[in-house]
């Protein structure tokens, strides 16, 4: 198997626990993974990208433009940036609610991510999914990560399987917010198992 | 045991599998994870510090090497112009056991002030360096860079790049760590007291020696060529050579030349690799380095061979490289199509920009806003430094007049002062930074009579490279506890006779000290102090009385929190990023903001 992963948001979402446990789910399948983050000055509030490559074909650690099997979006404007990584033919799993810059209460744009989604939806394969709804029953946007990794595993775009990235999960993820965090990613596993059907 | 690593990380692991003894090391984007991995990693006898600067790490881990242990400084690529002091001098110098400097260079810049190349610095300093290509290969290259160095004597330099540094890869390092033991200092003046008849002698023997090296690195494993028979080549190294395989993978109609030891640069292995091309495309980021080697040995021997690159503009100079750009040049230099299909994204709506902003509540933002309201309607100028409180450039502070590198803004607002009169210059400095290149600049302003602000931005840590500990924590790398170096203390010492200490969340307090300092002669100095926002408990929430907000918007104009929104018109706070600091409540003209306390 050779599969491009990009994942990307804005600093502070959990893109980078999310990569973390994508890669090490991909190893423990026994595949040859390489990875890439965002660090520095750009985590602040800034776009942020992870970059994970399975299988031995991979050289460099970051996925060329037009490369990625996958687009794990948290957001939707991040979606659009980084769409031109995505492989044609590729599938977008996109939050669909926005983020709006520091820089809006300043200049408002009154961006709100609609037209981003909109561009999606003509550019590719897409899987929507909306972050606020998703999240309620967990009291907490903190737990979308595992959501989203629930939503892309249940699909099956994420190619990996659910008892490797559930055992992952226990190794990268404090004992004492792993039920809760076990229990979100099961519930985005099932609405993923429904989209695909 | 295998273990999936950043690619410091892999350089940490590797090191402690070379056996080192010491390290040292200044925080550095992308550098500072190699000694946090040491810190983080089960070993005996190892002495690990995080240095006041590089040029202290380098001469500190200079003596442990001439003592015969093995020895790694870390340190990014503008923290090699900081210890290039002691670097050229134990060039000339030599060591008994391995020293190994580690200058991560940074190609876009993604967040230096320089796109320079560490490679020079070998070629300036003579000594060798190396070069990896990927975090597995770090690992392995880090510990040659050892034994080169004890073999010849000589500090060897290291130098990944930030896609190096910031992979992750697996690495299959041992479990269990051990310095290679050492003899201790021998005294012996004629080889380690550095005088001019000494540098004669040795820099001979180093120029020696340095074709030896270029001898063994023609032999080396690191460097190779596959598809010797093509006529046309790409020379690379570092991540370029990951990005070349990766293009040219599955084709045999294009050589591929790796060279991972740029200096003493690898003359026999060149000519041979080179052997019946007639187009050379050189692939390598900063500096045209490796071009520049290949013009010599055509010239010297007569190559027929077209050499394109960055001397030629062939090639960007600028920036750094991706999979993308080496299918471009492919196509560009030797019209072979490599890349497959993109999207066409011409059409896509203006996305909103993220610039990278102080956090909210950050202490930063208050001591800036405090010394902007004072100064409102005055001519001042305002020296920034390297750190954090670099983004209070931004709008709507605008804080930051200048910022040139670590320490400068010290020094240069005393350039300001004496050509700019009825100017009131300040300097604003971090407290890590203060220790790191600061302090020599206060010496220098009450020596030569400056009149200054000097404003301490104290949060106690090095925020900006991931929070390491500095002389003023009390905390060092060893997890040793010690009595904090004061600020104030050093200061008093210095001779600065107007110290005011604050709380930069106190506004109206703060205005008040710089109002007070602004107008006396001579050197003063605001000792703002308030932990950063990122390793304290928040102090509560703030909340915005909807009723009594008259939507005026001064709170978001003033002071450009993140945690500030516009909700229906009026001023709303984003719960999930407040932390309570009460600036905004402070500013508020109709008093509708209020504090929670946890």
């Amino acid at each position: 198997m050779n599969r491009d992963i990009l994942i990307c948001g804005v600093g502070g979402q959990g893109t980078v626990l999310a990569s973390k446990i994508i890669a090490a789910a991909a190893m423990e399948e026994g595949w040859t993974v390489h990875s890439a983050e965002t660090i520095g000055m750009a985590q602040r509030g800034g776009s942020v990208t992870s970059h994970v490559r399975i299988g031995e074909e991979a050289f460099s650690p970051l996925i060329p433009r037009g490369g990625a099997d996958l687009l794990l979006a948290f957001e939707p404007a991040e979606a659009v940036r980084n769409l031109v990584y995505l492989k044609p033919g590729g599938t977008a799993v996109v939050n669909t609610q926005a983020v709006r810059p520091v820089t809006e209460s300043l200049k408002p744009t009154g961006y709100d991510g609609a037209q981003m989604t909109e561009y999606l939806k003509q550019k590719c394969a897409c899987l929507f999914v909306d972050g606020e709804a998703v999240c309620k029953p967990f009291g907490s946007a903190k737990f979308f990560n595992i959501i989203l990794l629930g939503i892309a595993a249940g699909s099956g775009h994420l190619g990996l399987k659910r008892g490797s990235v559930l055992h992952q999960m226990s190794l990268n993820i404090p004992e004492r917010f792993l039920e809760i965090n076990r229990q979100a990613f099961e519930a985005g596993f099932a609405l993923g198992e429904k989209e695909s059907r | 045991m295998k273990q999936y690593v950043m690619g410091n990380g892999a350089i940490a692991l590797g090191a402690l599998a070379a056996g080192v003894g010491l390290v040292a090391g200044y925080p550095g984007t992308p550098s500072s994870e190699i000694i946090e991995t040491i810190a983080k990693t089960p070993h005996e006898g190892v002495h690990l510090e995080w240095s006041v600067n590089e040029k202290a790490a380098l001469e500190v881990a200079a003596a442990a090497a001439y003592s015969g242990a093995r020895a790694l400084v870390t340190m990014k690529q503008m923290g090699l112009n900081v210890a290039s002091d002691p670097l050229m001098s134990v060039a000339y110098i030599g060591v008994r056991g391995g020293l190994v400097i580690v200058s991560a260079d940074d190609p876009g810049p993604i967040s230096s002030q320089t796109e320079q190349d560490t490679r020079r610095f070998a070629d300036f300093c003579r000594i060798p360096v190396f070069d990896p290509s990927s975090p597995e290969e770090a690992y392995e290259m880090i510990q040659e860079a050892f034994e080169v160095s004890e073999r010849y004597g000589t500090p060897v330099l290291f130098r990944p790049t930030t896609r190096v540094c910031h992979a992750y890869a697996s690495v299959t390092a041992p479990d269990h760590f051990q310095p290679k033991p050492w003899d201790g200092f021998e005294k012996d003046s004629s080889r380690w007291v550095i005088f001019p008849r000494l540098s004669y002698a040795n820099h001979g023997k180093m120029e020696e020696r340095n074709r030896q090296i270029a001898r063994d690195f023609s032999a080396s494993r690191f460097n190779r060529t596959e598809h010797p028979q093509a006529v046309r080549a790409v020379l690379t190294s570092g991540v370029s050579y990951a990005y070349a395989r990766e293009c040219l993978k599955g084709r045999e109609d294009i050589r591929l030349i790796r060279i991972a030891t740029a200096f003493p640069f690898p003359e026999d292995f060149a000519l041979k690799a080179l052997e019946g091309a007639e187009e050379v495309l050189c692939l390598e980021e900063l500096s045209p380095w490796l071009e520049e080697q290949v013009l010599k040995l055509a010239g010297k021997h007569h190559l027929n061979l077209r050499i394109r690159g960055k001397l030629d503009g062939s090639v960007p100079h600028n920036g750094e490289n991706s999979a993308n750009l080496t299918a471009r040049l492919l196509r560009e230099v030797f019209g072979v199509e490599t890349a497959g299909g993109q999207t066409d994204l011409s059409d896509a709506p203006p996305l909103p920009v993220r610039p990278p902003v102080l956090c909210a509540g950050c202490p930063h933002r208050a001591s800036f806003y405090a010394v902007k309201q004072a100064m409102k309607g005055r001519k001042a100028f305002f020296c920034g430094d390297i750190g954090c409180y670099t983004l209070g450039n931004a709008m709507p502070l605008d804080m930051v007049d200048t910022c040139l590198c670590m320490g400068a803004g010290i020094t240069m607002a005393q350039g300001l002062n004496h050509v700019n009169e009825g100017a009131v210059c300040f300097a604003f400095t971090g407290d890590s930074t203060f220790f790191a290149s600061g302090m020599t600049g206060v010496v220098n302003a009450v020596t030569n009579e400056a009149d200054l602000v000097l404003c301490v931005l104290d949060n106690s840590t090095t925020a900006m490279t991931g929070h390491q500990p500095h002389p003023g924590t009390g905390r060092n790398m060893m997890n040793h506890t010690f009595t904090p170096v004061s600020i104030r203390k050093v200061l008093e010492g210095i001779g600065v006779r107007k110290i005011v200490t604050v709380n930069p969340l106190h506004l109206e307090e703060s205005i008040r000290a710089v109002r007070e300092c602004a107008d006396l002669p001579g050197v003063k100095a605001i000792l703002f102090e308030s932990p950063c926002v990122a390793i304290t408990r928040p102090e509560g929430k703030c909340a915005v009385r909807a009723d009594q907000c008259t939507g005026c918007r001064k709170c978001i104009r003033e002071i450009g929190c993140p945690a500030l929104i516009t909700s229906r018109g009026k001023a709303a706070i984003d719960r999930n990023l407040c932390t309570g600091c009460g600036l905004c409540a402070q500013i508020c003209p109709v008093g509708a903001i209020g504090g929670e306390k946890r």
